[in-house]
């Protein structure tokens, strides 16, 4: 463990302040590097997210900048508005899918590769990895020619009669009135999540693969000795000490798919009914098309609590263990 | 020893994920200030004359570089650096553009479409020089159409120079189509719906349609309600003197909601590029589209005017002419104003309109130009252009504020799905209180 926290900036001065010691030359030395990237971190990051929520109160809704005080009228208009709140259900919808297929998939490709049942095993784990290297814009212009109804994989699906809209779909299934929307998942974002589970699932599969190296087999074996099945093994034994890490890739995978903004940009764009529109999308348009300054703040600000919530904890929670 | 090698693998894969996507974002950031860089390194050396706009698809780029060059001709000592910016529609163009006029950075001067696109943004935040000297010194007072000097001017003042002209309500059909089933353009919503449900029987689509960017259906849409409210009433809409629950605005309604029975199923997948490919491969027969359609279909896929298409007004609009035009202005803050003032002399004058319009295939905005230099469509557009009522586009943006179409093109995005024209009025109504 020392290595490790002594790279970390934060453990560093907790020990400094138990301890006591009286802050050597070397500490200086290092808060003097420091200080700049802090504060620039200080001004760019966290002036601005505040300055973005004074904008957000503000009735700066046109070309002409008006910083006169609004309360909370951008954010009423926004949840009774029908696209944000279509934004909210596709984002929800959106978020749960690709989360829980990037966990099964990562996970089931990972053991498949742990078995060394195949040879080649890096040639697999890299085939699984690359597409992460990519940009999320490659991926969406890719997959929006794939998943086009008139051009792209329909081609090969009409000889089997299949022929389904993908992304221009408009249906909602087990759909229900809900504020001024049809709450339900919408079909087209299935098409959306194939592209970003395809982009994603290669780092879940590498997090996992370095999880699953790292049980002891002394675990496995012992296991087996009392008489755990295989399907048991994994169930029972495996899947709970890769709890950390299914625990990180949630967050990652969350807090990516919380701003999704370019592979939707690319791909789909808003869609028809707005079908595959997102909260970043929305931001973009009504902010730089629109000049609703004010509104496009609002947003901003809606998806920083959003993704606030699923981190928070997790800070939380690994400050504690960190102690 | 394994919590450490998960904990350096987590921490290397979050450095892989920062930096991806952190070169997303830094991408665009980077375009954006590279430019900045350019024009604050140019204005210190010797003030290059930056020009901003979003040509640099087939034709038109080539006419902007006709244009460029000319002006080097005429002003060899000024050095010109053309900023354009590309992505559909000028809809990249116009977010870099807002952030350089919020920053203070003003490109020295920038395409914008005449109307509400500049007077209600950057001419009413007082960003913006007016032109009154330079029409007068130049004598543009009477080349222009008056209809056109008053869509570029807010308050009693000029403030950008027209360069080209496009008709918007323009149904483009194909000839081998019409002719295979006998059928004759139509010039009346009766008559479309007729050629419409014939064609349908024969198993064409009627018309085509690409609305992944919704701006194409709000494209037909005003084009209808042009042409049940007359050029007078249409402005009107956009002033708050004809509201958005006139009878005449739901009958428009009713009919692009007729029409959309008619379109392609998928629409919401395409461009109006990919719309104009299916008239022009005989998929579809008819297309709503402005004549920068008659650009692609000539350029790009090596069609012959009234040969492969044909073209008539959109049903119902014969002698008027919905306008969509690109000006340029003079943005206050800048090093080099009378370096501008040069360039929008000869961007207004005769040969400067002739060099650019036959190449980007639209028509010069003067009424004094070269017709020779034009194709068959191009000099009938321009004796319309003339003679016919004007009236400014919503989808282009100058009818109304740009907040105001932002929301309309939400409104119709919606319509186009759910088909409710009663919500439609409403959702349009709402929208229009921020007129």
């Amino acid at each position: 463990m020392e290595p490790a926290s002594e790279t970390n900036l934060s453990s560093e001065v907790t020990i400094s302040k138990k301890k006591k010691k009286v802050l050597t030359k070397d500490h200086w030395l290092a808060i003097g590097f420091l200080m700049p990237s802090i504060i620039l971190i200080l001004i760019f990051v966290y002036g601005f997210i505040g300055w973005t929520g004074y904008v957000s109160l503000s009735n700066w809704n046109t070309v002409v900048p008006d910083f006169s005080f609004a309360g909370l009228k951008n954010y009423i208009f926004l949840f009774q508005d029908f696209r944000f709140q279509a934004d909210l259900r596709n984002n929800l919808f959106f978020t749960i899918l690709f989360i829980s297929v990037v966990l099964i998939l990562g996970l089931v490709l990972a053991i498949l590769l742990d078995q060394k049942m195949v040879r080649g095993e890096s040639l697999f784990r890299n085939i699984f990895f690359f597409p992460m290297a990519l940009s999320f814009v490659v991926t969406g212009v890719v997959w929006q020619w794939l998943l086009n109804p008139s051009t792209g994989v329909n081609l090969l699906l009409k000889h089997v009669g299949l022929e389904p809209k993908w992304y221009t779909d408009t249906s909602i299934i087990a759909g229900f009135e809900l504020g001024k929307i049809e709450f339900g998942l919408p079909v087209a974002i299935i098409s959306v999540v194939i592209a970003a589970v395809w982009q994603m699932t290669g780092f879940a599969l590498a997090m996992y693969l370095a999880g699953l190296r790292n049980i002891d087999d002394e675990i496995r074996e012992a296991a087996r000795i009392d008489g755990c099945s295989e399907f048991q093994l994994y169930w029972k034994v495996i899947i709970p000490q890769l709890k950390p890490i299914t625990m990180s890739i949630v967050i990652m995978m969350a807090h990516i798919s919380l701003k999704i903004f370019d592979l939707i940009y690319a791909m789909t764009g808003p869609g028809a009914n707005f079908v595959t529109d997102m909260p970043g999308v929305y931001m973009f348009e009504t902010t730089f098309r629109g000049n609703y300054y004010a509104n496009g703040a609002a947003i901003a600000i809606i998806m920083l609590l959003m993704v606030a919530i699923f981190i928070l904890p997790y800070l939380w929670n690994s400050r504690r263990e960190g102690r | 020893m394994k919590r450490l090698l998960t904990g350096v693998f987590i921490l290397f894969s979050m450095l892989v994920l920062i930096a991806c996507s952190g070169g997303n974002g830094s991408e665009e950031t980077t375009g954006t200030s590279e430019e900045t860089n350019g024009s604050s390194e140019g204005s210190s050396s010797s003030a290059k004359l930056e020009i901003f706009s979003w040509w640099t698809g087939a034709g038109e780029e080539d006419g902007l570089l006709a244009l460029l060059e000319l002006f080097q001709e005429k002003y060899p000592d000024i050095e010109v650096e053309n900023a354009a910016v590309a992505g559909g529609a000028g809809t990249n163009a116009k977010a870099v553009l807002a952030s350089r006029m919020q920053g203070n950075d003003p490109p020295a001067t920038f395409q914008v479409h005449g109307g509400a696109e500049l007077n209600d943004s950057w001419v009413a935040a007082g960003k913006m020089e007016p032109l009154d000297d330079l029409y007068e010194e130049e004598g543009w007072m009477d080349k222009f159409p008056e209809a056109l000097i008053e869509l570029v001017s807010y308050e009693g003042h000029i403030y950008s120079v027209p360069v080209n002209i496009h008709r918007s309500n323009v149904l483009w059909y194909n000839k081998k189509i019409f002719e295979e089933h006998g059928l004759t353009p139509p010039t009346t919503f009766d008559e479309f719906f007729e050629v419409a449900e014939a064609l349908k029987e024969a198993g064409v689509t009627p018309l085509a349609l690409g609305d992944k960017e919704p701006w194409t259906a709000t494209h037909v849409f005003e084009n209808i309600l042009l042409a049940k409210l007359g050029p007078e009433d249409y402005g009107k809409l956009w002033t708050g003197e004809v509201p958005f629950d006139d009878e005449r605005v739901v009958e428009s309604a009713e009919i692009f909601k007729q029409m959309l029975a008619y379109i392609n199923d998928d629409h919401s997948s395409r461009n109006w590029q990919d719309a104009s490919q299916l008239v022009a491969n005989g998929e579809a027969a008819m297309n709503i589209m402005g004549d920068w359609a008659k650009g692609y279909f000539v350029n790009d896929l090596g069609l012959t005017v009234n040969e492969d298409f044909g073209y008539v007004t959109t049903p119902e609009t014969e002698g008027m002419f919905m306008v969509v035009t690109d000006t340029f202005g003079l943005p206050k803050g800048i090093e080099n104003p009378d370096d501008v003032k040069k360039f929008l002399s000869v961007l207004g004058s005769v040969e400067g309109q002739d060099v650019f319009n036959p190449l980007k295939g639209s028509i010069p905005a003067r009424v004094d130009a070269d017709k020779s230099k034009y194709d068959e469509y191009g000099q009938d557009t321009m004796e319309d252009f003339q003679n016919d009522a004007l009236a400014p586009s919503l989808a282009h943006g100058s009818a109304a504020p740009e907040g105001f179409l932002t929301r309309f093109n939400q409104a119709i995005n919606i319509f186009v799905t759910q088909q409710d024209v009663e919500q439609f009025i409403e959702a349009l109504k709402a929208a229009a209180t921020d007129l």
